[in-house]
């Protein structure tokens, strides 16, 4: 036999451009052959993933190449959800769309409610819908992780993931609370790895021991919901034995400021002088100074007597509330199920590693009150959470308290704990507040989302109803800084609080696994009126894939795959920095689209030009932007700040500067991203370093320095609380105010938010998990990774599982509050004793994505989220409530109670329930692969 | 039957880290990625978009399992992750059962192949293999394993550094290790002596070359009542104070020091 050696494959070049298989944004070399997308690996130069690769991302080819791309503009022929479509021109699509959108914004802009999913151009699409003048717009975060993100920047100025990472390189410690295996994804297994090189510890607190929590040296397996009194008794463990850092609690915090203790409408809140600034008791002088003064010497235990009232410090009512005994470790046991002596051990494990082990820069800085420090000192304990401990109802309140114990251990910013990433630091208050004055035919009077301080802020009409369609920004849950995007389909079909006309939704797949009440939203999103018309008379969608949302759409505008694009990963929303650079990137067509499609943002640009948006036209009228690359280098959001920070006017000016025509070719040079260094002596103490301060003025992150304090005590919450009980003209209706009271805490809080699912014997929580190697729906039309994620029995723990006599194959209804399901379950010991889950968004519904009616994900594979409601079930008191956070708005998805029961397998082997097929209108894909470009 | 030539100078292996591993897969796609788009016949998947079924050189594999903690008790119920290919065997059962000769053993760096053009797709090495570790390719009528990215590692007009199988380059958390563990001083080999690395299934007999690094011992943050000895955290939690309101007292005299 002669040997055959394998001979190397050889590309004709590599092109480098950004990976969109999920919300991570890493660098792709994508290898060519012959004009076509051959193989993907990971960028070794760029800043997010250096080199590695996922699996989703290294399976994007097989994204990309789906069977389930849409092909061309679609108008609907057959019923809503029928999937029947015919092929239109895009001048027909965009006639159609501008025949539809056209009088509503001369008429009632409010019309239109325009909804993103996965956008990863939101400082685009919002600037599109404010020119367009409906106040109806947001992308997915209320239905996501708005809690993370919220909570983070109004008690940090900033979070994790996108804002904040936890400083991988020095960390000696690391919690990880709950789901989180998504974002981030590359960076946290990257973390993860170098912690376990370096022999750090890793404690996973989670239902669940998968992924992340498998490697993890210490597995807490808490109860659901939970998170937030656990957390509460290890603040009171080390607050109660001083393992808390002090100096940094005085200098960089407002736990030394004093709080207005006289009755009133200011009280509970910061007493201020007669500038604005917080006061601080002075140690030194023995009175009341401004917090930020050269010499005042902030004082925790201070106090201010003034006649009969004494005002006290924050962090005197933090020793108040976390040292009764109620958050005790023997207090908390029971309802976290972990024991006492559990929670102690973590507790003295992570003062031993923050006291004992603290670590020491040399590196000098100065203050923001112009003080030197010869060194940068930090404790090496670090945290990430995400959405599990987000979407549940007490979820704000519980990312608040996980902050708080950062703050007190001394660990945000400083080495070994959490740090900023460009553009944060940004506190809440650097942040532009909610808009929403409505004129017709003119734009919205500013940016839609932003950060409420109180009730003056809301969202409302003068008649006190809410004015936006999702009722963000109003008493329900004034705090919502990412919009309610789960409650626009029930809310448009109710006409609550008023009637739409067009729904527009992009890349979120509304009708199937990215709405609670699934079954429910369908049959809504397809209702007619008695004279036959649809309730929501116009739905236009985007998409690059033949999603079971697509069935449901009047109006198809086919988006591109991430190869065949244009797009810009912005600082001005969610850029790819990391802690110690400023990074953005873009993404650009390795390949040209084979379909008649375009990129939904160039659609977007377009309509906008027919529509005659302000910033859409010329002043000849002519088309502005020629597509969403041309807007990327020329739009200009201030003067000489764009969409894209590098390379700016001659070619040499990163930040601020002129569009300059050669920006994109630049940026593909440089492997499609620009990173600008932060100097040695800012990368740590950002908030209050004026290093950094100054550097980031430089880059055009702020316009100027704006240092700011930690902030433990929420002011926004107390401004609420203090309207519910009288306070200012602005009222809440009265059955909110017993809530806002209970809840608005100005301090980190829990209560358990369980308790309006559980009546009726619904007393096991039912979770879902998004797995590392599939990203939502997208993941199930990838040939290769179906075959890794293609079964998601319901996982159930050794207690139920013997309880109820499961054995291997057998099935299970499951029964919520509002539903019920029945699916293949499988016995998984490394789980809560009383938890039951199954991976997200597995479930197809037959006839979508191009898959065969033989593909297990429309066979037994299911969602619970026909177990869920928008609402929660009826308190008896006659009012609706929503099933979300009542600061924030967040979808409280993890707040599932249901009861379980073994059931015989159902004949056709389908789980239930098992909707009727859609027709595709993209074919499905074939019997057989063989995948190879030549 | 087939020979295996004398045993290698130079044997290139894996060292995979069952204590990072977190199950991503990434590593499984890597492989697919590269091995469908090589000189080999792609990895052909039977039908991909209803119940597939494709051929992978990698597959990762996850168990539940509840160890003892010393005394006997149950510990908490873990889950480990084990990516699984060809273990490149120095008495590679799949060679000498080859009946062909396709299947063969380099002797200069120990990696097993399959000669693809002489294959006739019998499937007496994937039966031979105690691991599993051998696939039949359905479109191709041939046995598939890990080429160990022979293609790759050898490949000199790409940088040295790039001179590394697929699964190890794109790991994302480092669990992964590429080299010859037939040098003692070779990262590899250092790797394996400092973490206790190990063959898999050493009863077998195949002398893998692969070695796996176990889980280190989890769940030790126990406290004093389960773990039944002195508990050394404790003192990290001694209250400042007992008197009750004592608290400020303690405050005001740690500024005082500050």
């Amino acid at each position: 036999m002669t040997r055959q050696d394998p001979i190397p494959p050889s590309f004709d070049e590599v092109r480098k451009t950004t990976c969109y298989q999920c919300a991570c944004r890493c660098g792709i070399d994508v290898h060519m052959k012959n004009g076509r997308a051959a193989y993907i690996e990971g960028n070794r130069d760029h800043p997010v993933n250096r080199g590695v690769l996922c699996a989703k991302g290294a399976a994007g080819i097989m994204t990309h190449n789906s069977p389930a791309r849409l092909r061309a503009p679609m108008k609907r022929t057959g019923p809503r959800g029928s999937g029947q479509f015919e092929e239109i021109t895009w001048d027909e699509a965009l006639d159609l769309a501008v025949s539809w959108l056209g009088p509503i914004r001369d008429a009632a802009p409010e019309k239109l409610a325009f909804f993103t999913g996965r956008d990863q151009s939101q400082s685009f699409t919002s600037w599109w819908a404010q020119a367009f003048g409906t106040p109806n717009y947001a992308a997915h975060g209320g239905f996501c992780s708005v809690n993370m993100a919220a909570a983070g920047i109004y008690t940090m100025g900033g979070a994790f993931w996108e804002f904040g990472q936890p400083d991988w390189e020095r960390t000696k410690l690391f919690l990880l609370f709950g789901v989180a295996e998504d974002h981030d994804s590359n960076p946290i297994k990257m973390g993860l790895g170098r912690l376990k090189e370096r022999g750090a510890r890793v404690v996973g607190i989670n239902p669940i021991r998968s992924g992340y929590n498998a490697v993890a040296d210490d597995w807490f397996g808490i109860t659901p919901g939970t998170d937030g009194l656990l957390i509460l008794s290890l603040v009171h463990c080390l607050m109660k034995a001083g393992k808390i850092d002090l100096a940094y609690l005085r200098d960089f915090t407002d736990a030394p400021v004093l709080i207005d203790a006289r009755p009133g409408p200011g009280q509970g809140l910061a007493l201020r002088d007669d500038d604005g600034h917080a006061l601080v008791w002075c140690r030194d002088q023995q009175k009341p100074r401004c917090f930020d003064a050269h010499d005042v010497d902030p004082d925790l235990a201070g106090t201010w007597e003034v006649g009969d009232v004494t005002h006290r410090t924050v962090f005197a009512h933090m020793i108040d509330k976390y040292l009764d005994p109620a958050y005790a470790p023997e207090a908390v046991a029971e309802r976290t199920g972990i024991s006492a002596p559990r929670i102690r051990a973590l507790a003295a494990e992570i003062a031993r590693v923050a006291f004992e082990e603290e670590i020491t820069l040399q590196r000098e800085w100065t203050d923001f009150r112009g003080r030197r420090h010869a060194t940068m000192t930090g404790r090496p304990v670090s945290f990430h959470a995400m959405r599990g401990i987000s979407a549940h109802a007490n979820g704000f309140q519980t990312c608040r308290a996980l902050h708080m114990l950062q703050i007190l251990l001394g660990a945000v910013e400083t080495p070994g704990g959490f740090r900023f990433k460009p553009p944060y630091p940004k506190p809440a208050t650097a942040h532009p507040k909610p808009h929403c004055k409505v004129t017709p035919g003119a734009p919205l009077d500013g940016p839609h989302l932003g950060f409420v301080h109180g009730p003056d802020d809301l969202c409302l009409n003068v008649d006190g109803t809410p004015a936006r369609i999702d009722k963000a920004f109003t008493w329900e849950n004034p705090m919502s800084a990412h919009g309610l995007m789960h409650m626009v389909v029930s809310n448009a079909h109710a006409g609550d609080p008023y009637e739409i006309d067009t729904l527009f939704f992009y890349m979120a797949n509304m009708a199937w696994n990215s709405s609670m009440n699934t079954t429910g939203t369908m049959a809504m999103l397809a209702d007619t009126k008695p004279d036959g018309s649809y309730v929501i008379p116009h739905i236009i969608y985007s998409d690059a894939y033949s999603s079971e949302m697509v069935a449901f759409a009047d109006l198809i505008l086919p988006d591109t795959t991430y190869l065949e694009r244009h797009d810009c990963i912005s600082l001005l929303d969610r850029p790819i920095s990391e802690a110690e650079a400023a990074a953005d990137a873009i993404r650009w067509p390795v390949v040209a689209p084979d379909r008649d499609v375009q990129s939904f943002q160039t659609t977007l640009i377009q309509l906008g030009a027919r529509l005659g948006l302000p910033g859409f036209l010329r002043d000849d009228g002519a088309p502005r932007y020629s597509d969403y690359a041309d807007y990327m280098v020329n739009h200009e959001r201030r003067p000489g700040i764009g969409p894209l920070m590098g390379w700016r006017g001659d070619g040499e000016e990163t930040g601020r500067g002129a569009p300059n025509s050669a920006q994109i070719d630049r940026y593909i040079e440089n492997g499609g991203f620009c990173t600008a260094h932060i100097p040695e002596d800012a990368q740590f103490m950002k908030p209050w370093n004026m290093a950094y301060q100054d550097w980031a003025v430089e880059l055009g992150l702020y316009d100027r320095p704006t240092p700011y304090l930690l902030t433990l005590w929420c002011e926004p919450l107390r401004r609420f609380q203090l309207a519910a009980e009288g306070h200012g003209t602005r009222q809440p209706p009265d059955h909110l105010r017993d809530r806002i009271r209970a809840t608005f805490d100005p301090l980190p809080i829990w209560w358990d938010a369980s308790e309006a699912h559980t009546a009726g014997g619904f007393d096991i929580t039912a979770l879902t998990q998004r797995p590392a190697a599939m990203y939502h729906s997208w993941g199930g039309q990838n040939a290769w990774l179906r075959q890794i994620h293609g079964y998601n029995p319901l996982y159930l723990p050794t207690a139920l599982w013997e309880r109820h006599g499961f054995a291997e194959d057998d099935w299970a209804r499951v029964t919520s509050p509002h539903g019920e399901i029945t699916v293949p379950v499988a016995h998984m010991p490394a789980l809560n004793a009383n938890t039951v889950w199954t991976w997200n968004a597995v479930g197809k519904r037959r006839g979508a994505w191009a898959l065969r009616d033989d593909a297990p994900e429309s066979n037994e594979g299911f969602l619970v989220n026909h177990l869920i409601h928008e609402l929660l079930p009826p308190k008896g008191d006659g009012m609706r409530w929503s099933n979300s956070d009542p600061i924030t708005g967040q979808a409280a998805w993890f707040d599932l109670k249901v009861r379980i029961e073994r059931v015989a397998p159902p004949k056709d082997g389908r789980s239930r329930p098992a909707p009727a097929a859609q027709a595709t209108p993209v074919g499905t894909g074939p019997r057989l692969l063989r995948w190879k470009v030549t | 039957m087939t020979a295996l030539p004398p045993e290698p100078k130079v044997k290139l292996g894996l060292v995979i880290d069952l204590d990072t591993c977190v199950g991503c897969h990434a590593c499984v796609i890597a492989c697919k990625g590269w091995n469908t788009q090589g000189t080999n016949a792609p990895l052909s998947d039977q039908d991909p978009y209803g119940d597939a079924s494709g051929t992978f050189l990698n597959r990762i594999h996850s168990f539940q399992v509840t160890p003892e903690r010393p005394g006997g008790a149950a510990g908490l119920p873990q889950t480990v992750h084990f990516p699984k290919s060809c273990l490149h065997c120095d008495d590679a059962p799949c060679v000498t059962v080859c009946p062909t000769g396709a299947s063969f053993k380099r002797a200069e760096d120990g990696i097993v192949l399959v000669n693809e053009n002489d294959c006739m797709g019998c499937g007496l090495c994937a039966w031979a293999c105690p691991y599993g570790a051998r696939e039949v390719d359905e479109a191709a009528g041939i046995m598939k394993k890990c080429t160990l990215c022979v293609d790759r590692i050898h490949d000199e007009t790409r940088p040295e550094e790039e001179r590394q199988p697929a699964c190890v380059r794109t790991c994302p958390a480092g669990a992964r290790h590429f080299g010859d563990v037939a040098d003692p001083d070779s990262a590899v080999s250092r790797l394996v002596a400092e973490r206790g690395g190990v063959d898999l299934m050493p009863e077998q007999g195949t002398r893998p070359v692969n070695k796996y690094l176990p889980p280190r011992v989890k769940d030790t943050l126990q406290g004093a009542d389960i773990a039944g000895e002195e508990d050394v955290l404790a003192p990290f939690l001694a209250p400042v104070t007992e008197e009750p309101g004592g608290f400020l007292g303690w405050l005001d005299r740690a500024l005082d020091r500050l």
